[in-house]
């Protein structure tokens, strides 16, 4: 980060190979040389991206322990800038997880366990992984910053604890498959998407980092779309189309304080009154008395 | 059957596409599941009708006219105009062709049974053209591409292991209605898009005489069953006739055996696509 706060992030849009740990190592490796030279200190990976999606029962064979070589090769792609990636963790109790990893100069800062796993429609991931019990920020050398993973966001309550945690950003590494054929020239996941991710930065005044893949899985496809947005809603790089991609952006955490003091929505929150009504929910759905 | 106003668009609103969007994905489908597995080309049955054509114009655009093989494989009954229209698709594309008359194939084998109906008759020649194609494809190196789309597998109006099989199908989650507008946006003849649909196995045969309804009937309907998961009495709210609801949902149910593998005796803890479950991009 330069000394005036400005911060070079880039989203790397790929299309990882499914159930081929190596191949897709070798390619972050790549991706991880192209943005460094392009000036990149934070880079983003989608959901997965050392594993592909729609797994399966792959899910245990691609699954790599939080200690070991395999996660030491990992550890070693943040030696000269800062990467989130995705990968599926089986912790000692054999428990798997759909899980994104916060890396910096060679050490891991932060995992974030999917706590929120799509089990409809198209999704089966209860079949599959645990899923994680907790939702916390973790300090970068750029700001404060939270992960929720694609599903994640789909539940307000993640983003908002995130939010009272204070956070400068919300990284979202996503693997959304694009279905919904209308007349409209976007699908209708990338309309629902682009809505959530902008309410999100506007009414938290966070930035938020979008990465969604590309590519086609069993016939599905990811419809990309990867953006940065501001702490006032605006979208300051978005990719359009379906390529691989490495979308960069340049922002100030500066604006971050700069929204705060314009609309001080967080200074506002009244954390107790929220506390208080969720638990009086709580208890009148459980029937406890308080 | 009859149906109220709103049921009676030329294109019913809900199954209006932006062909263009699709045009994306499924040209983006057809590269990616066909190269990632190592191939290059693909070869497909071109009978002339409106789902081949269709799917002929994509993989032409997705993998290049030089790897699009277009198998023209009439009976000595079908219509002659089918085999014109495809030659025209050829010609327009520019992709390779190959003709094939199956007649004496199917009739050396039909002279052992000559009381076989033409039910019969047409499914061994949609199996035929499986076999053909399937032959012709190691031949080529290239992938079988399948042009069932959505309404037919819905309704099962086709041929197991004949015309429903395929390596890759871009169009099975397109209904027809839905077909017909991303034909006609990306250049399909339209005396192609707009002639009444034909399984022609047999001379005058028609996909709506045969269904008893017309697609655009039966697109309203499985669009309310299937993506809506409207009840009975919701469609028959809608105006739909009663008859013809549960005509299409027997159809629907009756023929859910050629949407699936075939079934299984379970015996061990891990059965094939039961709780053995990858993939089938399995490390592409």
């Amino acid at each position: 980060m330069s000394q005036d706060g400005r911060l070079a992030v880039g989203l790397v849009q790929m299309d990882p190979a499914l159930g081929d740990r190596d191949r897709n190592l070798e390619r972050h490796r790549q991706w991880v040389r192209q943005a460094a030279t392009a000036g990149v200190e934070l880079l983003v990976f989608p959901e997965l991206s050392l594993t592909g999606y729609f797994l399966k029962d792959l899910v245990a064979e691609s699954a790599i322990p939080l200690e070991g070589a395999a996660m030491d090769e990992l550890r070693g792609l943040s030696d000269g800038i800062d990467v989130v990636l995705g990968a599926v963790i089986e912790e000692p109790d054999h428990r798997y997880f759909n899980a994104s990893l916060y890396f910096s100069r060679g050490e891991l800062v932060h995992v974030h366990r999917k706590v929120y796993l799509p089990t409809y429609g198209m999704f089966d991931e209860q079949r599959y992984f645990a899923a994680g019990d907790r939702f916390r920020s973790f300090k970068t050398g750029f700001g404060r910053a939270g992960i929720l993973v694609c599903e994640d966001i789909w539940h307000l309550s993640s983003a908002y604890i995130l939010s009272l945690e204070g956070v400068d950003m919300i990284i979202c590494p996503s693997a959304s498959p694009g279905r919904g054929i209308t007349t409209d020239e976007r699908l209708g996941t990338a309309e629902s998407y682009g809505l959530v991710c902008r309410t999100y930065a506007q009414f938290l005044t966070t930035f938020f980092l979008y990465c969604n893949r590309v590519g086609y899985e069993d016939g599905a496809n990811f419809w990309g779309g990867s953006m940065v947005i501001g702490p006032n809603g605006d979208i300051m790089a978005q990719q359009e189309g379906t390529d691989e991609a490495l979308v960069l952006a340049t922002i100030d955490l500066g604006d971050v304080r700069r929204e705060r003091l314009a609309n001080p929505l967080l200074r506002d929150e009244r954390i107790e009154l929220t506390i208080n009504e969720l638990r009086r929910v709580w208890h009148e759905r459980t029937r406890k008395p308080f | 059957m009859s149906a109220p106003a709103s049921l009676s668009d030329p294109v019913f609103p809900p199954l209006r596409i932006n062909p263009e969007l699709v045009r994306r994905i499924l040209v983006g489908f057809i590269r990616n599941e066909v190269r990632k597995v190592g191939f290059e080309r693909v070869v497909l049955g071109l009978s002339g009708g409106v789902d081949s054509s269709l799917v002929a114009t994509l993989a032409a655009e997705a993998l290049g006219a030089d790897n699009v093989l277009a198998l023209i494989m009439p009976y000595k009954t079908s219509d002659p105009k089918s085999k014109s229209d495809a030659l025209q698709v050829v010609q327009q594309l520019g992709i390779h062709h190959l003709e094939i008359d199956i007649s004496p194939q199917i009739d050396a084998y039909f002279a052992r049974f000559p009381d076989a109906d033409q039910k019969r008759r047409g499914n061994k020649m949609a199996r035929e053209r499986m076999s053909i194609l399937y032959d012709q494809s190691w031949d080529w190196r290239a992938l079988v591409i399948g042009t069932s789309n959505k309404t037919e597998l819905l309704l099962g109006y086709g041929t197991i292991y004949g015309d429903m099989a395929s390596a890759i199908n871009p169009v099975g989650d397109l209904y027809k209605t839905q077909l017909w507008q991303l034909a006609d946006a990306i250049g399909v003849p339209t005396s192609i898009v707009q002639k009444a649909p034909s399984a022609d196995l047999w001379a005058g045969q028609s996909d709506e005489t045969e269904l008893g309804f017309q697609y655009r009937m039966i697109d309203q309907l499985l669009y309310y069953l299937v993506e809506r998961r409207s009840t009975v009495d919701e469609l028959k709210r809608l105006g739909f006739d009663e008859a013809f609801i549960v005509d299409i949902i027997r159809r629907v149910r009756d023929n859910q055996y050629k949407r699936r593998l075939p079934v299984i005796a379970k015996l061990s803890s891990r059965t094939i696509d039961r709780d053995f479950r990858y993939p089938r991009d399995w490390g592409h």
